[in-house]
């Protein structure tokens, strides 16, 4: 899989045409949706009360129309105009503001009720320019974000890590700038739908909430005691077990045969001493 | 690789620079910054600023568009708002609209005045003009509702 980051700084990447794509595009558009509809579940903000969140990285706003659509009020910021101006034409509800994530969220502190980002937290990991550090600009924009949410407030990132190191600095730069958390994996045993969503949180650390498609079932049953399963199955119980050696006694008794007396003895292993 | 790659963004720089008449008819719905971004906005991201906050505005113009009534998310987000800040940003766009200067105790049950607060948080509309950094004076200028806080790589 080509990875985006790889090619270009996302203010230059997400040029026209590729923000074209993101109202053209419907299975571009469709993945957005599920995804961002998953961050928000994963917010777990209270039933029925509008609140005011930001979206990291908003892009085109279709990860803002979600949130419009269960009655949130939100700001997004992003990095490339070429795709806030897409985010215009769509007449999204929200406000937008051109920032650079790495350069530090620019909102007073305990604004906003809980955040989201889809797809946007890996291109932090890049240094497009010389001046880039990028374990500088995650924590700045980690500590600054922690400031600018209400305690207790959430935030999910979806994002595409490149390997396990990278998950990993992402993940203790989040835990530097004071987030407790963790990184949910839906869907870890599917090479298309496995999405990695990090979750942080502000007021004390709780449990992370379950990923999609990890339980027992599809996990998969041992084997040992797949095969142990199958051999009862059959009728015939294991070979030289008490079972199988009173079996055959008793077959070897119908058949008339000179056969000893069953006793607590009969299967018995003899002990060492012997 | 950086140095492989440059032809081929400059392809695509030149086909955006065509698009552009375009896409310029495309936009007629203008987008707007609201006041409740502006009291949420700071400068605090550059080098040498402490608070950054609150930002001056210098509007060029401004639009009102109707939005939604929603008492709940008002009377929600009244305790988060700089109420002083807000009261000032609307007297200098001359959408104060006799909002009183000082927030009363019993807001939530005022349903006329939830309406106010409402009509300036969310249907005035900044479309261009600055803001400015109250201790610095760098200005960030908005275009098409859409304030630019890029930084420059020296004020990072």
């Amino acid at each position: 899989m080509s990875r985006p980051e790889h090619l270009a700084p996302p203010e230059i990447f997400y040029n026209d045409d590729e923000a074209r794509k993101y109202t053209q595009n419907s299975r571009i558009i469709d993945i957005q949706v599920k995804m961002s509809e998953r961050a928000v579940e994963l917010l777990l903000l209270p039933d029925d009360t509008p609140c005011y969140l930001l979206d990291i990285g908003c892009g085109s706003g279709l990860s803002g129309s979600v949130l419009e659509d269960q009655g949130h009020y939100w700001v997004g910021m992003d990095i490339s105009s070429a795709m806030l101006d897409v985010a215009v034409e769509r007449e999204i509800e929200g406000d937008l503001a051109l920032t650079d994530m790495g350069q530090g969220v620019p909102f007073r502190a305990g604004s906003f009720d809980g955040a989201v980002s889809i797809s946007a937290l890996q291109w932090l990991c890049n240094a497009d320019k010389t001046s880039h550090k990028p374990v500088q600009r995650m924590y700045k924009f980690f500590s600054s974000l922690y400031a600018c949410l209400s305690r207790s407030a959430r935030a999910v990132f979806q994002f595409y890590p490149e390997n396990s190191e990278q998950m990993e600095l992402v993940t203790a730069q989040a835990m530097k700038a004071g987030f407790y958390g963790g990184v949910v994996v839906d869907y870890p045993n599917s090479a298309k739908a496995k999405k990695f969503f990090l979750v942080l949180m502000t007021g004390g650390s709780m449990p992370l909430p379950q990923a999609l498609g990890t339980d027992q079932d599809s996990r998969g049953v041992s084997y040992a005691a797949r095969k142990e399963q199958a051999r009862k199955n059959k009728g015939k119980p294991l070979k030289h077990s008490r079972e199988w050696i009173l079996m055959k006694k008793a077959r070897m008794r119908r058949q008339e045969k000179e056969t000893r007396a069953d006793s607590k003895y009969t299967g018995r292993k003899r002990s060492g001493r012997f | 690789m950086r140095l492989g790659l440059t032809p081929a963004f400059l392809v695509k720089i030149v086909s955006s620079v065509v698009l552009i008449p375009a896409r310029s008819v495309h936009k007629s719905e203008l987008v707007k910054m609201k006041l409740l971004t502006h009291n949420m906005l700071t400068s605090k991201s550059m080098k040498g600023v402490t608070v950054g906050y609150p930002l001056g505005i210098n509007v060029v113009d401004i639009k009102v568009t109707e939005v939604d009534f929603n008492p709940e998310f008002i009377s929600r987000i009244i305790p988060k708002l700089d109420w002083s800040v807000l009261w000032k940003a609307a007297d200098t766009i001359g959408q104060l609209d006799d909002l009183p200067k000082e927030l009363s105790q019993e807001y939530e049950n005022d349903n006329d005045f939830l309406k106010k607060v409402h009509h300036v948080l969310l249907e005035v509309d900044i479309v261009n003009g600055e803001l400015v950094c109250p201790e610095t004076g760098r200005k960030f200028p908005i275009n098409n509702g859409i304030p630019n806080m890029l930084l420059n790589e020296d004020e990072v």
